[in-house]
């Protein structure tokens, strides 16, 4: 169906961007991980001499096999056929056997009753460079998603201490400060209260933050990457407040990890009694250590930094509590040089992921453009698509079940006719609300009215992909 | 009639039928609450409280002073954030002073001194998360004494300050004004 080309590895020149070193590093950070990623495809695509007709992935070797329109150049005997020693992350390596019907397969359970995926499926998350390992960031594959849901071992991930190792044996959650009776509760405590399960994304309020001031990375992994889609199941976090008696006037929480950072954020306390939950289970397991395990705070829309993982205390307070991640970090300095603080909510937005950057489509014909939408205010409503650059849009036809706070998918039919096109999406939510271009934010918070410098949070503009005549797709943001 | 049971919730308590809701509630738990959990003794919610307010409300006992804030810097914090406290890349510590004046401007520099509102935030983030390589090992009185240290190189206080819960709850940050509520939605598109 696709092309991979041979990659790019040219970014523009940030010397003319004129903004603070800061915000200067994290970009270079975003660039070097998605130029490692693409640079270990080009390794590949050299050493099997087939710079055509693959799915654009940093180990697309693996796959072996043409579709679609390529088809013709496999029947012409250039299929590639490349052993690799190791399988991908997550996978294990077995023998190809040249006719799977004719030996018996692998032994039932032999995997010890826990599955991984085929050694022939290598999609992971990167990693932003950051200068320790312990402080760092992943993004999620979108290109290669299917549906609503990310798998747990692809959900982006946000560490400011590293992961720790957390036996729940020993490990309790207690809730103090003003209210009646100050509670510990042990996992298993927690697991006894009434239950609920919600299907919400989390993303991360810097989700995007090369994209405010020109078209920067290359691939939808890097500019959307910071947002996942789980099922998680907990305990809802008013039935703990009504277990602890909130007394009057309280007003916030504090949500206190357990990790080297003992990671901190204010929560108001409205949010707390409304769709706040204390979970322990992710996509019908337990929550993998990296999401919090054994247990983490939700709050559904929320900027993902709130949502406190190996959660440890909550304190009910009357103020908020200025902790470093909700003073320092996480706040957005806009035009007028004040920041704004305690901007919780993830607005709606949206995100072509097929066709996206660095894929190659190998013709006219049909195509069926897909993606994601969301919103930390509630259902989506609509996704429109535009092929024209903005010019027209058509509704998208959206996959249910359409839940509030939710990855939601879109499709949308397209018959390419093999000139340069300008595709986008936009989202609105259940509130009216329309996902905005780049430059109507950049108006309002800043960008343009001081084009030297730029917001590294909270970007939720519309997203444009520039299709080629050849086919070639690249990052065309604020071109719609 | 089968009833089904249900278990209290606030929306059910707001939107339902409060006398079905108290009913069913009785049946299933015969209390007023679960009553999971235990009742935490001080000392263990002491050990884990360790937050500070920027009101002052949480600051343990101890003090210290700039000169001895000196020498923990040095041999605590210079190898990440500089011996001048102007950051160093390579190990990923940023800098902590200077840029007074720089925020909303081309040249924006964040650190302690021009973008942090509260003296409390260094206190308790030193506290609870620094140094990097052994978090949470510094003592209440080293705490004191690295935040007079930093507070002084970003001429906030005087070289000759002692930093307590009292003295600290006073300091006032130069960018203590300089922040805002979010006003989102700030783009009005709706439909």
């Amino acid at each position: 169906m696709t092309k991979a080309k041979n990659p790019d590895l040219t970014y523009p020149d940030l010397s003319s961007y004129e903004i603070p070193e800061d915000k200067l590093a994290q970009i270079e950070g975003m660039r070097d991980a998605e130029k490692r990623a693409l640079m270990a495809r080009k390794a590949e695509l050299e050493e099997c001499e087939c710079r055509e007709g693959m799915f654009p992935n940093p180990m697309a070797s693996r796959r072996s096999f043409f579709a679609g329109a390529a088809a013709a150049a496999a029947a012409a005997g250039s299929l590639p056929v490349v052993a690799r020693a190791a399988a991908p992350p997550g996978a294990k390596e077995f023998e190809v056997p040249s006719d799977p019907t004719k030996v018996q397969g692998r032994l039932t359970n032999d995997d010890g009753g826990y599955g991984s995926r085929s050694q022939f499926e290598d999609e992971v998350r990167w990693r932003f460079p950051t200068k320790t390992k312990e402080s760092s960031w992943t993004m999620t594959p979108l290109a290669a998603g299917m549906g609503m849901i990310t798998p747990s071992g692809l959900h982006f991930e946000r560490h400011h201490g590293g992961i720790p190792t957390i036996n729940p044996a020993s490990h309790s959650l207690i809730v103090h400060g003003m209210c009646d009776k100050p509670k510990k509760y042990s996992v298993a405590d927690l697991k006894r209260f009434p239950s609920d399960s919600r299907i919400n994304f989390i993303e991360c309020s810097g989700n995007g933050l090369t994209e405010f001031k020109a078209p920067y990375l290359k691939t939808v992994q890097g500019t959307h990457g910071l947002t996942s889609t789980s099922e998680w199941t907990g305990v809802p976090l008013s039935t703990i407040l009504d277990e602890v008696g909130v007394k009057p006037g309280a007003a916030w929480i504090l949500a206190e990890g357990a990790d080297a950072a003992v990671m901190t954020r204010s929560v108001p306390i409205d949010k707390a009694w409304s769709d706040a939950m204390i979970a322990y289970g992710q996509n019908g397991e337990a929550l993998r250590p990296e999401q919090g395990y054994p247990i983490r705070l939700m709050l559904p829309g929320y900027e993902g930094n709130t949502h406190i993982k190996w959660l440890r205390r909550l304190e009910i307070s009357d103020k908020p509590f200025q902790t470093r991640e909700e003073t320092s970090k996480y706040t957005d300095v806009v035009k007028d040089g004040k920041a704004r603080q305690f901007s919780f909510t993830m607005e709606a937005k949206s995100v072509i992921t097929f066709p996206s950057g660095e894929m190659k489509l190998p013709g006219p014909g049909f195509y069926e453009i897909t993606g994601l939408a969301w919103s930390g205010r509630g259902r989506v409503k609509d996704v429109e698509v535009s092929t024209d650059g903005g010019k027209t849009w058509h509704l998208a036809s959206l996959q249910g079940p359409i839940l509030p706070i939710c990855h939601t998918r879109f499709r949308f039919p397209w018959m390419w006719d093999g000139n340069p096109a300008l595709i986008a999406s936009r989202c609105i939510d259940e509130t009216g609300y329309m996902q905005p271009t780049i430059a109507s934010i950049n108006e309002v918070r800043g960008v343009n009215g001081h084009p030297k410098f730029a917001s590294i949070y909270h970007l939720n503009g519309i997203m444009a992909w520039a299709i080629g005549a050849d086919g070639s797709v690249v990052n065309a943001a604020h071109k719609v | 009639m089968i009833k089904k049971l249900t278990v209290p919730s606030r929306g059910a308590k707001v939107a339902a039928g409060a006398v079905v809701v108290t009913l069913s509630f009785a049946a299933v738990a015969g209390a007023e609450t679960f009553g999971f959990g235990t009742t935490p003794t001080e000392q263990e919610i002491a050990a884990i409280d360790i937050d500070v307010m920027s009101d002052g409300r949480g600051y343990p006992e101890g003090s210290g002073t700039v000169a001895q804030g000196k020498e923990v810097y040095a041999s605590k914090c210079a190898a990440c954030h500089g011996e001048n406290m102007e950051g160093v890349k390579e190990a990923g510590g940023a800098a902590l002073i200077g840029g007074r004046g720089t925020i909303g401007t081309p040249k924006t520099k964040k650190t302690v001194e021009s973008y942090w509102p509260y003296a409390s935030t260094l206190f308790d983030y030193t506290k609870r998360a620094m140094p990097f390589n052994e978090p949470g090992s510094l003592s209440n009185d080293e705490v004191y004494a690295v935040s007079a240290y930093i507070l002084h190189k970003a001429n906030i206080i005087d070289a000759n300050a002692t930093m307590n819960a009292e003295t600290m709850s006073k300091v006032e940050m130069p960018n203590k004004d300089g922040f805002i509520a979010d006003p989102r939605p700030d783009i009005f598109n709706y439909r």
